[in-house]
């Protein structure tokens, strides 16, 4: 086998293992010629072929003097040796490192980092110094505001729309990311204020309040409740859940745009707008489909193009139709308000100059602000013909509101100056303010460009974003969450599943999609209970209570530390500052499984050690079994306050069954303090989570894959981005859909049976054949484009 | 699995009574196997095909000219590719690549058995099936 790297140090590993390629030695076979080929750049260099290896010196020169190869050679290298290689090799991915160790059956071992004894002893010390390491504890503030030399973190989620009841990928998009960050910021003492709310003015609102015969209040009333209750449920930790539909909202958005009028920042034009004659009324961007002036996609809407993400105006779209009625809406014109964004490009990129370099803007949202800035900012429209809405305070504009991508951004200002009058310490504090933003990505440009632009032209000294936090999408199985054809599980209906929100809560953690899409699935989540939560993390803290109450009367042992143990101390210690590292930096997925680490490695402890064996031996082995096993119990409670952020309700069972004392359930340092010395009383253990069985998951994924067809909700939001939901027109009466997806499983199992019984070719490709053709059914059924639905469900 | 067992697991499946000896080489203890008449074999899917020809079931190597590249090519990948890659990225990357390929096939080469698949059955065997790790003990 050869290893050949050629780069900036050549480096050549030859295990020729024969040293005549061909049988026969006068004949070239393909093998020398291959070898040969693969070999030339760097034996043609004398440096690589010392004469010493003179087998491979004939060979090498025996090939190279005959003249095919020699014009392969000219023809490749160009004269220039190795080097002409080079751009080539550049662009190939790199080569993973050689195998050092031999491959076992084994999965990975995690690989145990050497300790100093420096790092030992230190993490024994602060072991040893237990409780009174812990600071007091901060009083409870109430309302919560900046405090001059702390830090001060500011944590919105974006705003869901008020009439979608959200799915998953909503929720781990926004409210529970920003939630395990805000509940692992008060763990840090750091004083935090974490704020939501409906995002309620809009044509969506307007639309479901004339079919429900209620007024537009009365509608946001209504769903405003929903979605309270159901944050509720998952225990979002929320300071205050608001609403946009104030009159702080009012007030504080037309202040700005006073300002930003004032500072010759807006600018009027003549819009064309397109008007459905039909339904009577200006049509809003998303009640007009088309197709894509930039990508030819058949399905954008009219403000953004869902597959390039390009924005777009409503009149640009070819072959427009009205989404209600279908009907060609015509263009009128009429007059409108637009923010000057080239004006304030310079503006902008001296504050982004400032801010991204060191700061934990995730990447995806990096490299969206830096396009937007490539492709050139234009003068963005901010108003709109409707009535439920922001109004415009100017002369002329009395029937037009803001546009809701002008003015929902405020609405994290107005949320906040309902829960108190002092919001400007928070909103104009700039010096004293770390604002974390979390979004999935097809929000960034609103919150990252178009609100930091009105609020420096506003000039204002308002606080900007200083870590910008966006997702990716989460997809639901192979395909998108649907409501209306009731794919994938929503908020409310999560809590019939019986399956705790807790368990949602870390599950979804677990696949938050961060660097890429990911997608939901039942069977993984069954998989990860069992694993993770069942078998890692709930075996090891059950385990530890379980030995202090059998074998020590439910008081924790005395430990006396062998070397062993405190090289334990400083891996936990290692891996609690790495969980600190990357939940700073708002990596949470890490972070979870850096914690799901420490318990593991509790669990090999105890493994290792055998303290139920131990128990029945000599004084010795009962003082080991004592010390292993309130070490471990030790290692748990510190599992618990590290668990909070992610599973509260869990996190307070076990700090419950173990009797933490309260301030150690409310901080978490960056050491592993004994915070359960000897003699410690815990209280009654039981197991923490339930086996899911596969039936149960089973039952449970029919029941979300489409069967159930709900009441069309609206789901085009502004706040949160929208599948291309087609509506009555396009696609095909439900229960048709319902009977096509039925025929495409039939189909499916047809065919793996037939490939499990290794049936005939012909008839194998046959049925495979039926099942695409009826998948392209299926999909023009839907309304989306008959290619093979890896489809992407947004946020 | 050592490549040794492997390949004498190879020959009872082949039907071979030898039970030929093999050595290993280098950093990589690559199989080498003496022949009677000849030079030495060397590398595991040189042996493979070797065996398989010694069993007569050359069919296993493909019957036409493409069959016999693709079992080529995928006995390759076995060698290159799964063989000491042991990252859970590559592992779950090479699965769903695998997954992909073989959705409208039965096997490798489409409806033929044949040797690639046995040794991709080999080397993929210690991803496909874990050992327990924890227990419940104690009580």
């Amino acid at each position: 086998m050869l290893d050949i790297t050629i780069g900036k140090k050549l480096s050549v590993s030859f295990v020729l293992p024969f040293v005549f390629l061909s049988p026969i030695k006068e004949t070239e076979s393909l093998a020398d010629i291959v070898l040969w080929g693969a070999l030339y750049p760097l034996l043609q260099d004398p440096a690589y072929l010392p004469e010493e290896l003179s087998a491979l010196h004939s060979w090498f020169q025996t090939l190279s003097t005959q003249e095919p190869c020699q014009r392969a050679a000219e023809t490749v290298l160009k004269q220039q040796g190795v080097l002409a290689l080079r751009p080539y090799l550049q662009k190939q991915p790199q080569p993973s490192p050689p195998e050092g160790r031999a491959v076992t059956n084994e999965p990975e071992e995690e690989e145990l980092a050497t300790l100093s004894e420096e790092e030992i002893a230190m993490a024994v010390t602060a072991w040893e110094k237990g409780l009174e390491s812990l600071p007091p504890l901060r009083p409870q503030q109430n309302p919560v505001l900046p405090v001059a030399g702390e830090r001060n973190v500011l944590i919105t989620s974006a705003l869901p729309y008020v009439n979608n009841v959200p799915h998953l990928g909503n929720i781990i998009g926004c409210v529970l990311s920003a939630d395990v960050f805000a509940r692992y910021s008060r763990l840090r003492q750091w004083n935090t204020l974490y704020l939501c709310g409906t995002d309620e003015y809009g044509t969506a609102t307007e639309t479901k309040a004339m079919e429900e015969g209620l007024t537009p209040q009365e509608i946001c009333d209504k769903y405003h409740i929903i979605h309270a209750d159901i944050y509720r449920w998952f225990n979002i930790s929320f300071d205050v859940f608001g609403r946009t539909t104030t009159p702080q909202q009012t007030k504080i958005t037309q202040d700005i745009f006073q300002r930003l009028l004032a500072r010759g920042f807006v600018l009027q034009d003549t819009v064309e707008q397109l008007r459905c004659e039909r339904c009577a009324r200006f049509l809003a961007d998303r009640f007009v489909e088309g197709v894509c002036p930039f990508c030819g996609f058949e399905e954008a809407r009219g403000d953004q193009c869902d597959k390039c993400g390009k924005l777009i105006n409503a009149v640009e779209l070819k072959k427009p139709q009205c989404k209600v009625c279908r009907s060609c809406p015509v263009v009128k014109s009429s007059q409108h308000l637009f923010l000057d964004l080239p004006k304030l490009e310079k503006r902008l990129e001296e504050w982004l100059g400032k801010t991204l370099p060191g700061s934990d803007w995730t990447p995806n949202a990096r490299f969206i602000i830096r396009s937007w800035l490539r492709d050139g900012l234009k003068p963005r429209c901010i108003t709109r013909d409707l009535k439920w809405g922001t109004p415009v305070p100017l002369e002329g504009f009395e029937d037009k509101v803001f546009y809701v991508w002008f003015d929902a951004t405020i609405g994290y200002l107005s949320i906040t100056a309902n829960y108190t009058d002092q919001w400007e310490r928070w909103w104009k504090n700039p010096e004293q303010v770390d604002l974390y933003q979390f979004m999935a990505k097809d929000n960034v440009p609103f919150h990252g460009l178009v609100f930091p632009c009105s609020a420096l032209g506003a000039e204002d000294n308002y606080t900007l974003v200083s870590h910008l936090i966006a997702t990716e999408y989460l997809n639901y199985e192979d395909g998108k969450f649907s409501k209306s054809r009731g794919v994938g599980v929503f908020g409310d209906m999560a809590q019939d599943t019986g399956i705790p929100a807790d368990i949602w809560r870390f599950y979804l953690l677990y696949i938050r999609p961060e660097g890429q899409d990911s997608a939901f699935s039942w069977t993984d989540m069954l998989l990860k209970n069992n694993s993770e939560l069942l078998n890692n993390l709930g075996n090891f803290i059950n385990r530890a209570g379980m030995f202090v109450s059998k074998f020590f009367g439910g008081y924790v042992p005395e430990m006396v530390l062998t070397p062993d143990d405190q090289r334990l101390l400083a891996h936990v210690t290692l891996e609690l500052r790495r969980y600190h590292q990357l939940l700073e930096k708002v990596r949470i997925r890490d972070a979870l499984r850096s914690m799901l680490t420490i318990s593991r490695h509790g669990n090999q402890y105890i493994q290792v050690n055998e303290p139920w064996k131990r128990i029945k031996g000599s004084e010795a082995d009962r003082q080991r079994a004592g010390t292993v096993t309130g070490l471990a119990v030790n290692i748990a409670a510190l599992l618990s306050v590290m668990l909070q952020p992610y599973m509260p309700t869990v996190s307070a069972t076990i700090q419950a069954q173990l009797q933490l004392p309260p301030p150690a359930c409310s901080i978490l340092l960056t050491n592993f303090l004994c915070t359960l010395p000897a003699g410690h009383q815990i209280g009654t253990v039981s197991p923490l989570f339930q086996k899911l069985e596969n039936d149960q998951i089973e039952s449970l994924r029919q029941r979300f894959g489409g069967g159930q067809l709900e009441e069309t909700l609206d789901l085009k939001a502004k706040m949160s981005p929208k599948p291309a939901v087609a509506e009555t027109g396009t696609t095909a009466a439900p229960q048709q859909i319902q009977a096509l997806m039925d025929e495409v499983t039939k189909q499916g199992n047809i065919v793996r049976e037939l490939k499990a019984q290794k049936a005939d070719k012909n008839q194998v490709a046959a049925e495979v054949a039926k099942l695409l053709d009826l998948k392209k059914q299926l999909a023009v059924a839907e309304g989306k484009p008959p290619e093979v639905p890896k489809g992407k469900k947004k946020k | 699995m050592a490549a040794a067992a492997e390949l004498s697991l190879l020959e009872k499946s082949l039907g071979l009574s030898k039970g030929n000896k093999y050595s290993a080489q280098g950093e990589r203890q690559i199989p080498v196997l003496q022949t009677n008449n000849g030079p030495s074999l060397t590398g595991l899917t040189t042996i493979a095909a070797h065996l398989v020809k010694q069993a007569n079931k050359e069919y296993l190597l493909g019957s036409t000219a493409e069959e016999k590249a693709i079992v080529q090519q995928w006995l390759e990948y076995r060698v290159t590719r799964v063989d000491g890659h042991s990252s859970k990225n590559d592992i779950h990357t090479l699965l769903k690549d695998l997954n992909s390929y073989l959705e409208d096939k039965v096997y490798l080469t489409g409806y033929n058995f044949t040797l690639a698949d046995i040794l991709l059955y080999y080397g993929l065997h210690r991803f496909i099936i874990r050992k327990l790790r924890h227990r419940e003990v104690g009580n």
